[in-house]
């Protein structure tokens, strides 16, 4: 867990401070600026398939997936962040609760 | 006149900051208790909170490790999630202006919604900083103590599987994505990414998959960008 919990910190520091350093060119290399703004979106995306579907290194479909469909309706209807974390935990917990 | 247009403006930002801080604090509360249940000591999920700084990453590295992903997957995930701070910082470095240890501290706030409200007051170079500050400070007071009070009381929840905080972790990652996936593009990598990722995942140890579909959503990106020129 320490490992996990230093390395990650000192990684994303560096991570901002690399950008007060390197030359300001690099954002007029429109590669570097659509590879930036798609790796977020493609982690986000990649880690919510995994946490939904994945149980360690095997696939699942469960209560997880009415979770994940209360969390995106509650995006799609613009809903506040936390109430989109919120409707996600409580469909969940609910359903778990019943069965 | 002048001067008074001025202060006028910076209490507006001040207002928006707070507001903006306020909020964060709320979402860090529920990403302290998800460290704690994770397995994370209160100490180290406020360590995160104070020297990761930048939420994304931090619910990234919680989410590899309760999947029983390796520390090291869980890293370099959240050091992915957080390369668009370096983009974020580049774009800030000709405002800011700041050298040696400013500079250093600077870089800390360097975050989301810091650059959003700097980047929004880009003809005012002076509002601008005062904005990147403003923003990047109430945050970090309002997230730091979201954070400790989540970890706290999520000592006491027991198992975080009954409250459904597995998924909380999930819909926090769909809260972050929605806005950002407008354009088709965008969407189609989002996809290309979570089916590549899930196809990997029974063939490469926990917390790859997920590198590695971003990856390839990004090499498709790029490839495509290419062939359109």
């Amino acid at each position: 867990m320490w490992t996990a919990v230093l390395v990650g910190c000192a990684a994303c520091y560096l991570l901002k401070v690399s950008g007060f350093v390197v030359p300001h060119r690099l954002l007029e290399d429109p590669r570097v600026v659509r590879a930036a703004a798609v790796l977020p979106v493609a982690l986000l995306a990649g880690l919510i398939a995994v946490q939904t579907f994945a149980t360690g290194r095997a696939l699942a479909v469960d209560v997880r997936v009415a979770g994940l469909a209360a969390a995106i309706a509650a995006a799609w209807l613009r809903a506040p962040f936390l109430v989109v974390v919120v409707a996600g935990a409580a469909t969940t917990a609910a359903l778990r609760a019943i069965g | 006149m002048r001067d008074e247009a001025v202060r006028r403006e910076r209490r507006g930002i001040l207002r928006d900051a707070l507001a903006i801080g306020l909020t964060t604090g709320g979402y860090a509360i529920s990403f302290g208790a998800l460290g704690v249940t994770t397995g994370l000591s209160v100490l180290q999920t406020c360590l995160l909170s104070l020297l990761m700084f930048t939420g994304a990453s931090q619910f990234a590295l919680v989410g590899v490790l309760a999947n029983g992903g390796s520390a090291l997957s869980a890293a370099a995930t959240a050091a992915l999630v957080g390369s668009r701070n370096a983009l974020y910082a580049l774009r800030m470095a000709p405002l800011l202006a700041v050298r040696g240890m400013r500079r250093a501290l600077s870089a800390h706030l360097v975050i989301d919604e810091s650059t959003a409200m700097a980047v929004a007051r880009d003809g005012d170079p002076p509002q601008g900083r005062f904005a990147f500050f403003a923003t990047g400070l109430s945050i970090f007071a309002c997230w730091n103590l979201g954070t400790l009070a989540g970890a706290l009381g999520g000592q006491a929840l027991g198992d975080p599987e009954t409250y459904g905080l597995d998924v909380a972790a999930t819909a926090a990652f769909v809260a972050l994505l929605w806005p950002q996936a407008r354009d088709r593009t965008t969407r189609a990598a989002a996809l290309v990414a979570a089916a590549v990722a899930l196809c990997v995942v029974p063939l490469l140890p926990t917390g790859a998959p997920v590198m590695v579909g971003a990856l390839v959503a990004v090499a498709i990106a790029l490839g495509r960008d290419r062939r359109r020129r």
